[in-house]
């Protein structure tokens, strides 16, 4: 008894220190297809761009950083409930551990500088007013029902895995077509409706101002 | 007699016949001032004076006046306004300025949304202008600064910074500056969490832990633990030892429950029906907490 409890002890500490080894295969397999591509799949790097930086006139976006969960819950998606013609063709070929692989590559890859939060010791005035696109990020309006950007996407827009991605750095191409798919009912695979909700109470103009401050987040 | 009298003075060098019209006219101008007031209120059901006219139309509507808070960034610059930013810290990261006078893991901000700006989320401005009062909590007519205090000692399940230390002068003042232009001793509309009709089924804890896998789950996570990053609560945390203790307003369902419904889920306020609101409210008070501080 007494044996078998250090036997089974003995394979759980292996098994722990298995563990990150075992992760950083799944990224080593995923640098490979993101790289190389897979039957059917071209390599992700063609439009994603060399180290997952995305591709800002095209709108093909940010990868490299991008939480692990959230990137493999888009994948799934592809397959059916998000839709876009290029992703759902490559998505329906990969299986479930090559979309696991690939999104542990992205999301080891360093994302946009953490931007280190720097709190205020001594009070000082705000010099300029904040622009739109700021004021939204940072405060939303509540006069509309609009809440920060960064109460759910974290500060700096650094993401909070596994449900909310980063948005800073991401291009303003991509950010204004996944907010204006969400006000028009294009794109549905937000959980319980959270982004159409945002997305339907902004005007076209105030997503071009959040888009655009967002991709200049440093 | 007095035809005679008004002749004899006539005929003095102090008088002049003009006096008369001046002194009738004026009569009528004192009697006419005095009387304004009471003509405004028989046509139109007497404002209070300090009110704007936009106000007291708003109040012969609603009852209780619109306020709209002042943006962030017209705070003065001067030693006023640094109380005042210092203030808005504070309300934004109080686990960062006002570290050692609270004992768990939450910020003002978590039950006053939008840095204490918010409509219907207890904001701020609407507290202000209704202090001092009478509370049942503590049986005695309280200050602002007490009723801060309260939440310190039971939503933020820490000690009170004294009543002359920096950060209670600079929280008074922020809610001040929140509050200027405000009509004083009125109920503004917004104010506190606005209540729910009572509900119609007894508030179940059951029924409230399926809507708060549906609802809640995703930022509060699985064990109402919050979701922390960098050991800083992003999401804050519903029970346990970083929550508010048993003595807080929010521990009471009804508090809870209107809460939930006005501003829950963020961005979604509203949307959940009465009835989820008071189950989920329910499921979220029956869990441990720290204790209520009076009864230690």
């Amino acid at each position: 008894m007494l044996q078998n409890t250090r036997r089974l002890f003995g394979a759980a500490l292996l098994l722990g220190a298995a563990m990150p080894s075992l992760a950083y295969a799944d990224a080593q397999a995923g640098e490979a297809l993101a790289k190389h591509g897979a039957k059917a799949v071209p390599p992700c790097m063609q439009c994603h761009g060399a180290n997952g930086e995305g591709q800002a006139s095209t709108g093909f976006p940010r990868l490299a950083g991008q939480n692990k969960d959230y990137l493999v819950k888009q994948l799934q998606n592809f397959k059916g409930r998000r839709s876009n013609p290029i992703m759902q063709t490559f998505a329906q070929a990969l299986s479930a551990k090559q979309i696991s692989d690939v999104a542990a590559y992205y999301a080891s890859l360093p994302g946009r500088p953490a931007g280190k939060q720097v709190w205020l010791t001594t009070p000082t005035t705000p010099v300029a007013p904040p622009s739109r696109g700021q004021l939204l990020a940072q405060q939303g309006d509540w006069d509309k029902g609009i809440p920060a950007c960064f109460a759910c996407h974290g500060e700096k827009g650094a993401g909070i895995a596994p449900s909310f991605p980063a948005l800073a750095g991401q291009n303003a191409t991509y950010t204004n077509k996944q907010l204006t798919d969400w006000r028009s009912g294009a794109r549905t695979n937000d959980p319980q409706g959270l982004m159409k909700d945002v997305a339907q109470k902004l005007s076209p103009d105030e997503i071009a101002a959040v888009s655009a401050y967002l991709q200049n987040l440093p | 007699m007095i035809l005679n009298w008004i002749k004899s003075l006539t005929q003095s060098r102090a008088f002049h016949p003009s006096w008369i019209v001046l002194a009738v006219l004026s009569i009528f101008g004192v009697a006419g001032v005095m009387a304004l007031p009471a003509l405004y209120e028989a046509s139109n059901a007497a404002p209070p004076a300090a009110l704007t006219p936009k106000m007291a139309a708003e109040m012969q509507t609603h009852k209780r006046p619109n306020f709209s808070p002042p943006q962030a960034n017209t705070i003065p610059s001067g030693e006023f306004g640094d109380a005042v930013l210092l203030g808005r810290n504070i309300f934004k990261n109080t686990q960062v300025y006002a570290k050692s006078f609270v004992g768990n893991g939450l910020n003002c901000v978590n039950c006053h949304l939008d840095d204490g700006r918010k409509a219907d989320s207890a904001p701020l401005w609407g507290a202000y202008v209704k202090y001092p009062a009478y509370r049942e909590k503590n049986h005695k007519v309280n200050t602002y600064e007490e009723r801060l205090a309260g939440c310190f000692r039971f939503s933020m399940n820490g000690t009170a910074p004294a009543a002359d230390s920096k950060e209670m002068i600079a929280l008074i003042a922020y809610s001040f500056w929140l509050a200027q232009g405000a009509p004083t001793g009125v109920d503004l509309a917004g104010r506190g969490y606005p209540k729910l009709e009572s509900a119609a089924l007894m508030p179940d804890a059951e029924r409230g832990a399926a809507v708060f896998a549906a609802n809640c789950v995703i930022c509060h996570g699985a064990a109402g633990q919050g979701t922390k990053i960098n050991g800083k609560y992003v999401f804050p945390p519903l029970w346990g030892k970083d929550s508010f203790n048993a003595g807080a307003g929010m521990a009471n369902v009804s508090t809870a429950a209107a809460f939930i419904r006005a501003n829950m889920p963020l961005g979604q306020g509203g949307t959940l029906v009465q009835q989820a609101a008071w189950d989920v409210a329910q499921y979220l008070n029956g869990h441990d907490r720290p204790p209520d501080p009076r009864l230690k």
